[in-house]
């Protein structure tokens, strides 16, 4: 009898304590709902008419200044392609550094490893004077590019992938390998028909760990793509918005929840695989 | 083609578009920067500008600069605070669901949603929130009118507004940190909870004595990246306080809640002064690197053996 009777306090208590912590949610969804005088006086009720969402939704996606549409595709061409570099071009490194046992492929390794403690405020100003510099000496613009962009996310994401990625190859038996040399594949046969498909876990985790930041990025396109351009993610476009728009929070709180639908809605479908990898990467 | 010849070639081509994109975002860029604090670098720098070599000048300079030391006390008190309140937080939330609960992976889905959500998107959110939702149910409420008061807004004043960010990246952080307790506590055995059940050990003793020793590496993990998260905060800073409301301090007035991160980006783009920044950077860096290598060695040394 006591045990249930703790047990429900214990229920009781992480319910309440989960509506607070989705409250936040709830308040952008009934906000969206409401025009500007609405808002304003009653922040906390009901909508009196929720066909508004629908409304603000169409303001917002229609707007010229935040360029929903665009920006939406923008995050998602960056976002892909720097994880399926990501993914590639980091599991070959890996594969290759744990099968060539040599001196510099350990010091390789370890320089990898031991640059995932630059915090990134250290090389962002260089880095823009880098990246103009680059565009002076060859002519490849690399500020205010999709180009850039992805180089600077494969370049900062690759320290914690390929270390990822090392540990998991290190415990695929060699001998799978040989097999398939006697079996007459190449090495780049063997990496792309025998290694890459085990790998699968890890390329999951990998994604996971680097789509959420990426997705989510704000200050590297901020610097990377800047203020004004074509090419603008999401969070960027958010930020721009309601750095002109301030105070306007029908605009902005429904400019939020659309720039919260793609993700929430990837992640409930992929719910199981997204918090594994997330555990799965801190803990390695 | 011999063994050794193919070898090298695979070698060569898988290592080096990772070592290309690797060279040119993180490690040319650090050795540059590494340099250029110590030079008279300014941001209408261009490739062919000379630059003049200053010694330790832009470090001398930023241990006078009341901001940026206002800024670095500031981050090492949120810092304290955010690490406490996020990992207290996710400890507890972890017991609670790893005990016997009907809905409980319904709730670790819960907690866990703040974390998809960007920083600067959380932080306009609880704008929101902290300077229209509560002053509103400060009208609604008579017992909490104080709320309505707009001279007590949350974010206008330093201390609560210091405060409101540590909520915010507790509600945002709080629920990773969670799933990773989560995991550590599914991993120690029920019968070393049964044998203290027998011998009469109560909840808080089982937790005191038996489940905490027993993650113990998960402390060193979670706390590790409690610091490193709470220590470069930037995006809740720009969204929810954007640095202020301003504060007093050395005499001058500055901004009350700029934490680091934010300092030094304001001294290189709102104050143009790239070479000192780029100095505080390094500062920054060596700090950090410091800092996280006492904390890591301490935890360690409180893990136990199984």
């Amino acid at each position: 009898m006591k045990i249930s009777k703790h047990n429900i306090a214990l229920e009781l208590i992480t319910a309440l304590l989960f509506l607070a912590f989705l409250f936040p949610f709830f308040i952008v969804l009934i906000n969206s709902a409401k025009d500007a005088f609405q808002i304003t006086i009653n922040p906390l009720g009901m909508p009196e008419d929720w066909s508004q969402i629908g409304r603000n939704i169409v303001g917002i996606w229609t707007n010229k200044n935040i360029r929903y549409p665009g920006s939406f595709q923008s995050s998602i061409i960056i976002t892909v392609v720097s994880l399926l570099a990501i993914t590639v071009l980091s599991s070959q490194a890996a594969w290759v550094l744990v099968r060539t046992k040599t001196k510099l492929s350990n010091m390789i390794f370890f320089i990898f490893v031991a640059a995932m403690v630059i915090p990134f405020q250290i090389v962002m100003f260089p880095l823009l004077s880098w990246f103009r510099t680059v565009h002076v000496v060859t002519g490849i613009k690399l500020l205010r590019t999709y180009f850039g962009m992805v180089l600077a996310y494969v370049g900062f994401g690759c320290s914690l992938s390929v270390f990822l990625y090392h540990g998991f190859i290190k415990s695929i038996p060699f001998e799978l390998e040989e097999a398939a040399k006697i079996d007459g594949c190449n090495r780049f046969q063997t990496f792309y028909i025998i290694i890459s498909p085990i790998l699968r876990p890890i390329h999951a985790t990998v994604m996971v760990l680097n789509g959420i930041w990426i997705w989510n990025d704000y200050l590297l396109p901020l610097l990377v793509l800047g203020k004004g351009n074509k090419i603008q993610t999401i969070p960027l476009a958010v930020a721009n918005f309601a750095g002109a728009y301030v105070k306007q929070w029908d605009l902005i709180l429904t400019a939020i929840l659309m720039a919260m639908i793609p993700i929430v809605i990837f992640f409930l479908a992929a719910q199981k695989h997204i918090i594994k990898g997330m555990v799965a990467g801190s803990i390695k | 083609m011999t063994d050794k010849l193919e070898n090298r070639i695979v070698f060569w081509t898988f290592l080096s578009p990772i070592i290309f994109a690797f060279l040119m975002v993180v490690i040319i860029p650090f050795l540059i920067g590494a340099f250029y604090s110590f030079t008279n670098w300014s941001s209408a720098a261009r490739a062919n500008e000379v630059l003049e070599f200053v010694g330790f000048k832009n470090f001398t300079d930023s241990f006078a600069d009341p901001s940026f030391n206002y800024s670095f006390i500031l981050t090492i008190i949120y810092t304290v605070i955010n690490m406490l309140a996020i990992n207290i937080t996710a400890f507890l939330l972890a017991i609670f669901v790893t005990s016997k609960l009907k809905f409980r992976n319904i709730y670790r889905v819960g907690f866990f949603i703040p974390n998809l959500i960007g920083g600067l998107i959380l932080g306009y959110i609880w704008q929101f929130i902290f300077n229209n939702a509560i002053p509103s149910l400060g009208e609604i409420v008579p017992a909490l009118s104080f709320l309505a008061d707009p001279r007590k807004l949350i974010l206008a004043n330093r201390n609560s507004a210091v405060l409101a960010l540590v909520a915010v990246g507790t509600w945002q952080y709080a629920g990773y940190i969670m799933m990773i307790y989560v995991a550590a506590l599914e991993s120690v055995p029920a019968e070393l909870h049964e044998a203290a059940r027998i011998d009469g050990a109560n909840v808080g003793e089982r937790i005191r004595h038996i489940t905490i020793p027993m993650i113990a590496q998960a402390f060193t993990i979670t706390m590790f990246l409690t610091l490193v998260q709470s220590f470069k905060q930037f995006d809740v800073n720009v969204s929810l306080t954007a640095g202020g409301p301003s504060a007093m301090f050395m005499g001058i007035p500055l901004f009350g809640t700029e934490l680091l991160a934010l300092n030094i980006y304001n001294t290189a783009f709102v104050k143009l002064n790239m070479a000192m920044a780029q100095a505080q950077a390094v500062i920054f860096f060596l700090v950090l690197i410091v800092i996280s290598m006492i904390q890591v060695s301490v935890n360690k040394r409180k893990e136990v053996e199984m």
